[in-house]
């Protein structure tokens, strides 16, 4: 089951920029990308820690801002020699709102 | 029947003639007037005779055997004083000869230009071996030289005058040396590198007289510098020498005009070489004249030819200079610009594309490529296959066959690789495998490369066969993955074609992403807001965190807040802010920096925005110490307490941090002030760095004190507070408008050279007024605090976006 919540706008977030929510499991970084695109993962670079939410966005992906991984804000892979993966989460944007799934988060908190 | 063919001028180009008739077994008496004393040699080849490398006798194309083998009735040392048409007859000072064919090869005369004491002993032109070793002569007196004529001719003279010991100025009339073959920015890197030579380079310099008055003892230009010159060269160009034709009322234009058979007005007169108009084109270059003498010859035959101008590209022969020029290069609408620039290494390639076609290519520091651009330019090949990699030529295009180190490591050990000393590949592979593994070694060893230069890339080829993976060839680096393109094109084309958004550079530029990457987009935005501070806006998102949040970073992904102090002043008033605000968001560390300022680190992102209200409350603003830009300026106490200050370094120091604070950088900038020699303030290592002495500053630039460990370089020595801010914003702009990105200063001055960064900054006046202005320009709008405007406009951004564990504890 899907239990979609409105977070805020999408002119809340920056384009090709990101925000954070805090969730019981962590922060999650909710990024919008130059097209409009909203993709939410894990703001928990798996190599140091490093706070996603503060990477350069370019395309689909995010650069970490510690040391420079990369991301794909699709799958969460980490891109080129680089190995590692960044749980995601379900977004959409509806009109100008953006929705996350709520069951998702609490799943994992839950878990 | 015999017929009788009289040729008057044994240049190139009727030498060429009389080969191919002899070649092909033409039935002709020949008659070869010539006013000079000799035969036929090779006039290319002047120069190296001029500077010492080559002697007459190696330049000899047509020795006295050859023609006597020939039957050639030489009349050398004898002017024609008359053609007469109606007899068919050429009247020469000892008689005259009969002919059922003329062939008219009188070549060119240099151009004087008319200006008082254009007569006088000690001034001669240069376009034979007699002009050459008049030259020579005057050289071994030793003394002073002016060249007028910076083109091919007149720079040739000049290197070999300065070999052979003279002080040579050239003067030139234009804004660049060899406008015809060169664009400026090769234009400059010749100029440079002959001034870097000892030979002195005047452009734009109008000569008003020669002064003198027995002989030529100086040159005086228009805008009254007057040069010494106990020898005076004119090379500023030639005419047709047409004299002869315009008697016997042949029809002669600029030259004389000839068909496409090389005949003149008169069915039985020929002409050849640079005496001729073809089209309306005079020639001056080796090639066409070979294939006009190829033409005549068959012309004289009776066989049927047409000669067909083809384009020709120039390769200077001045030793060392690497130097290729050919096509049309002029900047106009619809003319795309590929270009290449290392200045570490001097290098400098363009090339012009038309509409998918190379329609100019100019090279100087590595002409390796050039035949290869030279061919494209002349088939017309299409080039949008390849247009990503064309500039760095053939060996990038795959194919075996372009791959020029494959074609060298084909060559056999006998093949010549230097042609100006006669080295062949056996001998350059023997000294590599001996050693010398440089470029510079082979050269020291073999002479290969040493001379005209123009086989540098072979040799470097060689070099790479030879030591396969030892042997690293520079190569261009681009930005980034996104482009193919360097940081140097990025920027140059950000100003030439005016590019005033990240969009409008990927598009103009062909970035390979839709957005860039976060290499590429930092660097981008910085040279966009540098170079176009009104009309660009600055791009946060294209900042890396620590510029969009304006503190820096720490691993645990808190930020450290440093607040500025002006030249490393504070007071009580601020200590207390300080600490009242380390307290209040529960700083774990409270540091003081080495560039003197307090640093708060473990602030948590979110406080970011109160505790910079808090700070900005008690007068503190942003120190920018997380900022590609001006972070601190470090100073001693100077002569308020110190009883060794010489001036008020303290209040210096103030005054270049007021000025300076805020402003983007190609990477950080860091500054010094010191009282004294004693230097405590550290000046010696930083970017800029100030030491005061008593007879005013010392300023020096691009130390380092990080990877690298660097003493800075004395910029000037000046005597006043205002001199020194003066010169300390222009430099700062200077590297601002011309550096790559993440280059600190240190890294800008070692490619561009210490002494291309003072002529702009010190010794042109006007320049670095044009500087200040421009970096003023951009301070009326960077220079704001952002913390202030952040805690006013962006507070919201530093706050997460939802609390979603406060609703699910509801």
């Amino acid at each position: 089951m899907t239990t979609w919540i409105d977070i805020g706008s999408l002119e809340d977030i920056p384009q090709r920029g990101a925000r954070v929510v805090k969730t019981a499991m962590g922060c999650v970084a909710v990024f919008r990308t130059a097209r409009d695109e909203v993709f939410a993962l894990s703001d928990r670079c798996p190599h140091k820690g490093g706070p996603l939410s503060e990477g350069i966005v370019h395309g689909k992906s995010v650069t970490c801002p510690l040391h420079n991984w990369v991301f794909s804000l699709e799958t969460g892979q980490a891109q080129g020699a680089d190995e590692g993966l960044v749980p995601t989460y379900p977004a959409r944007v509806e009109g100008s709102r953006i929705l996350l799934d709520a069951t998702q988060l609490a799943r994992r908190s839950a878990a | 029947m015999t017929q009788k063919l009289v040729v008057i001028g044994a240049g190139m180009a009727s030498g060429r003639v009389l080969e191919h008739l002899f070649e092909a077994g033409a039935d002709y008496d020949v008659t070869l007037f010539n006013a000079e004393p000799r035969g036929n040699y090779n006039r290319i080849m002047l120069s190296p005779v001029l500077s010492g490398d080559k002697t007459y006798e190696e330049i000899v194309t047509h020795d006295h055997a050859w023609y006597a083998a020939h039957g050639v009735a030489c009349r050398f040392s004898e002017h024609v004083v008359k053609i007469d048409r109606d007899r068919k007859i050429v009247v020469g000072e000892n008689g005259e000869v009969a002919y059922d064919k003329l062939l008219i090869a009188t070549g060119s005369a240099p151009f004087i230009i008319p200006v008082a004491g254009k007569d006088l002993p000690g001034v001669i032109s240069y376009r034979d071996l007699d002009d050459a070793n008049a030259m020579i002569g005057a050289a071994a007196m030793g003394g002073s030289a002016v060249v007028i004529g910076g083109g091919l001719l007149g720079l040739e003279a000049a290197a070999g005058l300065k070999n052979r010991g003279m002080d040579v100025t050239v003067i030139h009339l234009m804004g660049h040396l060899m406008e015809r073959q060169l664009d400026p920015s090769a234009g400059y890197l010749l100029q440079r590198e002959l001034e870097q030579r000892g030979i002195k380079v005047h452009c734009k310099g109008a000569t008003k007289a020669i002064l003198g008055h027995d002989r030529a003892e100086a040159v005086l230009l228009e805008d009254g510098t007057v040069y010494p010159a106990d020898l005076v060269v004119m090379a500023v160009g030639i005419r047709p020498e047409t004299r002869l034709a315009v008697d016997a009322h042949l029809e002669v234009a600029r030259g004389i005009v000839v068909s496409d058979q090389m005949v003149t007005s008169d069915p039985d007169v020929l002409a050849v070489g640079e005496c001729v108009e073809h089209d309306g084109q005079l020639f001056g270059l080796v090639a066409p004249l070979y294939d006009q003498a190829k033409v005549v010859a068959r012309t004289l035959q009776a066989e049927p030819a047409a000669f067909r101008p083809v384009q020709t590209a120039t390769k200077l022969k001045v030793t060392g200079c690497d130097l290729f020029s050919a096509g049309d290069f002029a900047e106009a609408e619809g003319r795309e610009d590929i270009v290449f620039r290392d200045p570490a290494r001097g290098l400098y390639k363009r090339l012009v594309i038309e509409r998918d076609r190379l329609i100019g290519a100019v090279m100087y520091g590595d002409t390796a490529d050039g035949n290869w651009f030279f061919g494209l330019i002349k088939d017309g090949t299409e080039i949008e296959a390849m247009r990503e990699t064309l500039i760095f030529g053939p060996a990038y295009q795959g194919g075996a066959a372009m791959d020029p180190t494959a074609a060298v490591a084909a060559l056999p050990a006998d093949a010549e690789i230097c042609g100006c000393n006669g080295v062949c590949k056996g001998r350059i592979v023997e000294a590599i495998t001996g050693g010398a593994t440089t470029l510079d070694a082979v050269r020291a060893q073999t002479k290969a490369s040493g001379s005209c230069g123009t086989c540098t890339g072979l040799v470097e080829q060689v070099l790479a066969v030879t030591l396969g993976d030892d042997f690293v060839m520079p190569a261009a680096k681009p930005v980034c993955a996104c482009t193919e393109l360097t940081h140097e094109d990025v920027r140059r084309m950000i100003k030439s074609q005016e590019l005033k958004s990240m969009a409008a550079v990927m598009q103009e530029l062909g970035w390979k992403t839709s957005c860039g990457c976060h290499v590429c987009r930092p660097a981008l935005n910085f040279y966009l807001l540098a170079d176009w501070p009104l009309d660009y806006q600055d791009d946060p998102q294209s900042r890396f965190v620590n510029e969009r949040k304006h503190a820096n970073i720490q691993k645990d992904g808190t930020f450290s807040v440093v607040p500025r102090m002006w030249g490393g002043l504070t007071n009580p008033r601020e200590l207390r802010a300080i600490a009242d605000a380390a307290e209040k968001y529960n700083v774990p560390t409270v540091k003081v920096t080495g560039g003197q300022r307090i640093d708060l680190l473990g602030v948590r992102g979110e406080d970011l925005p109160a505790i910079w209200a808090d700070l900005n409350r008690a007068g503190l603003v942003s120190g920018h110490a997380y900022s590609k830009g001006l972070r601190t300026v470090k100073t001693c106490v100077g002569t308020d307490h110190c009883r060794f200050g010489t001036q008020d370094s303290t209040g210096l120091g103030v005054k270049l941090e007021k000025a300076l604070w805020g402003s983007w950088t190609p990477h950080k900038v860091k500054l010094a002030v010191s009282g004294c020699p004693r230097n405590c303030a550290e000046a010696t290592c930083k970017d800029v760095g100030i030491v005061c002495v008593d007879s005013g500053y010392q300023i020096g630039v691009g130390g380092a004190a990080g990877m690298d460990v660097k003493e800075t370089e004395r910029l000037a020595d000046v005597k006043t507070e205002e001199e020194a801010i003066a010169l300390t914003i222009a430099f700062v702009q200077l590297y601002r408008e011309n550096a790559k990105y993440l280059d600190r200063p240190y890294k800008f001055i070692a490619k561009v050279g210490l002494d291309w960064v003072k002529a702009r900054v010190v010794d042109d006046v006007a320049n670095r007024a044009a500087l200040i202005e421009r970096f003023q320009l951009s301070q009326s709008v960077y220079q704001k605090d952002p913390w202030a405007e952040h805690v006013e406009t962006e507070r919201a951004r530093y706050v997460p976006l939802a609390n979603l564990m406060l609703e699910a504890a509801e």
